[in-house]
């Protein structure tokens, strides 16, 4: 039985519309006027526990505001959805016991206390007998690799070890639904791995569903299995990391390694040129012409090497996203 | 429930000692009561205006001292911190604690009060000094009666300004609509002016409002004007508790309605 159930989820706001200028923001003073903006369009998908998925959209796509929607801040539009068996914005002690939401750019720990005291807020709000509590802590911490930091005053920790504090507040009360939006923004490569890890060791420990936001793609391939991707508020695919490829690069990454130069002209009469450079090369060959091009290859050209790839995934989610070319 | 408070008051405690320098500048800056006692005290000497007055010079500094007592624990702000919430969208994690966000409001003023305690008795001792003649020490039941109508009076106007703080669900600068009840706050609450001082017709009207209840109230109860046995008393408590309810009722259903349009921004 899913653990998350969404059916044609919606939300739009008021925004209100105003023109630059002098008189346009005394009019709008005086007389405001307000536009609808359809920020998730109706969106449906259940999600299993213990699955990771990976939840991808450019800026403004919806993802967040998605989230929101999950986690009970805000109240859906149109549609239907329960987390965890309950009503979100219903927003019922039962149900906030059993989720957590972390945002990469915001934090819930008190700025000018060690970490701990936000950790003892924390025990005490969600009921956690102490000695329970230092057991968590000492768990987490562990995982995280945490020690002496969490009795430093949060404000002269690094992004990195405040992110790591982050995911330990909002794990404390071991929550089955984990919505984490950008967890690993601005990190640096040791903190995003160690991140990663860290959620990686959580869902299988715990079983934790996972619904994860990020614009770095290695969070993703690295975590989900399962990716949904969304653009101007709809969804429009939800599968496989790797059924991406098969649906949206319908075609092949050939890698040449020539014993002289080839100019660009020449190769460009195989494929789409990606780069050229002295006796390396890179074609983009459609998957239908790729056995009868890499023949023809190797007939015509001086090839020391050749190898065949499927394109990066960063590379055509991004091209997705920028080319809007998403059906 | 205690537990959880207690936690919470402990940590707000603890946040409010991380900045000193603001518990001093908090006190510094509630010095308003010492200036209107110096102006009332020095009008109320005058001889000339003997008969004028509704209270002695002694009784005009026991009022003001009080007056002080009383703001030190009635100080209200959460809509300015509500309001920040809103704007920067830390409303959020508020929201997704299970326990209602009104309680890390609340503790968040318990500790600071229990922060600027040592303060408010330096000051209050520095007084005495300053001021032997003024010197009392309040009755045991003015005393029990007098904190009981602090924390009625802290009830009150947090609930006024809890209500006026939802209004941030629509308003992105609700703090401005506190800014103005802040006028009838000083002037009709026995901050500037004793309410004894107010023509009878005035005082009349006046203590229907709420506001006499958060200052003057309290403080005439403390400096023992106000006893057990005065039917004022007890007529003060009922209005407290009628403005209470009402306040918190209209401040439930601003809560509902706001949540239902909020939309996390900044989240």
């Amino acid at each position: 039985m899913p653990i998350v159930q969404v059916s044609d989820l919606a939300k739009s706001f008021q925004v209100s519309a105003s023109q630059p200028g002098f008189a346009n923001a005394l009019k709008h003073f005086f007389r405001r006027t307000y536009r609808s903006v359809d920020a998730v369009k109706p969106l449906s998908f259940s999600i299993e526990p213990g699955e990771v998925v990976g939840f991808l959209g450019p800026n403004g796509a919806g993802k967040t505001t998605t989230l929101k929607m999950l986690t009970g801040l805000i109240h859906p539009s149109a549609g239907t959805l329960s987390v965890a068996g309950h009503i979100p914005f219903q927003r019922h002690n039962a149900f906030l016991r059993r989720i957590t939401m972390v945002m990469g750019n915001k934090q819930q720990l008190l700025w000018d206390l060690p970490a701990n005291e936000s950790f003892a807020i924390n025990g005490a709000i969600y009921d956690i007998p102490e000695s329970e509590l230092q057991s968590r802590i000492a768990e987490l911490s562990e995982l995280l690799n945490l020690t002496k930091e969490l009795s430093q005053p949060v404000r002269k920790l690094s992004l990195g070890e405040r992110m790591k504090c982050e995911l330990m507040a909002s794990l404390l009360h071991r929550p089955e639904v984990l919505f984490l939006d950008e967890p690993t923004l601005g990190l640096d490569v040791n903190a995003q791995v160690a991140v990663r890890n860290f959620l990686r060791e959580y869902n299988r420990r715990y079983n934790a569903t996972i619904l994860l936001t990020s614009h770095y793609m290695a969070d993703i391939t690295a975590l989900c299995k399962r990716v949904l991707l969304i653009h101007q508020g709809r969804l429009f695919y939800d599968g496989p990391l790797a059924g991406i490829i098969d649906r949206f690069a319908p075609y092949r990454e050939v890698k040449l390694d020539l014993t002289e130069p080839v100019d660009r002209e020449s190769l460009a009469a195989f494929g789409e040129v990606e780069s050229a450079e002295g006796r390396a090369a890179s074609l983009i060959i459609r998957r239908e012409l790729l056995t009868d091009t890499v023949q023809r290859l190797l007939a015509s050209l001086p090839i020391a090497d050749l190898s065949i790839s499927d394109p990066p995934i960063e590379k055509i989610i991004a091209d997705l996203f920028t080319q809007g070319t998403m059906k | 429930m205690l537990k959880k408070l207690r936690v919470l008051i402990s940590a707000q405690h603890a946040l409010m000692l991380a900045y000193r320098a603001e518990i001093y500048l908090w006190v510094i800056a509630h010095v308003l009561p010492f200036i209107m006692m110096g102006i009332w005290v020095k009008a109320a000497t005058d001889p000339a205006s003997a008969g004028h007055f509704a209270m002695s010079p002694r009784d005009y500094a026991r009022y003001f001292l009080c007056v002080f007592v009383v703001r030190q624990f009635t100080a209200v702000w959460m809509i300015y911190e509500f309001e920040w919430h809103i704007l920067e969208g830390r409303l959020a994690y508020l929201l997704l604690r299970p326990i209602n966000p009104l309680w890390h409001y609340i503790s968040a003023h318990l500790g600071e009060q229990l922060a600027r305690l040592p303060f408010f008795a330096l000051v209050t001792l520095l007084f005495f000094i300053l001021y032997p003649g003024a010197r009392w020490i309040p009755s045991p039941a003015s005393l029990l009666l007098g904190i009981s109508a602090i924390y009625a009076a802290f009830a009150l106007r947090f609930a006024l300004q809890y209500c006026l703080a939802m209004l941030c669900f629509w308003f992105e600068r609700a703090s401005s609509i506190e800014q103005l009840s802040f006028l009838p706050y000083i002037f009709l609450s026995g901050l500037a002016v004793p309410l004894d001082d107010f023509p009878q017709r005035a005082r009349d009207l006046v203590n229907l409002t709420p506001f006499p209840y958060m200052i003057g109230f309290p403080a005439e109860i403390l400096m023992g004007k106000l006893t057990a046995t005065d039917p004022r008393l007890l007529q003060g408590f009922a209005v407290i508790a009628a403005w209470f309810l009402g306040f918190s009722f209209l401040g439930a259903i601003l809560w509902r309605r706001g949540l239902r349009q909020f939309s996390a921004q900044g989240a």
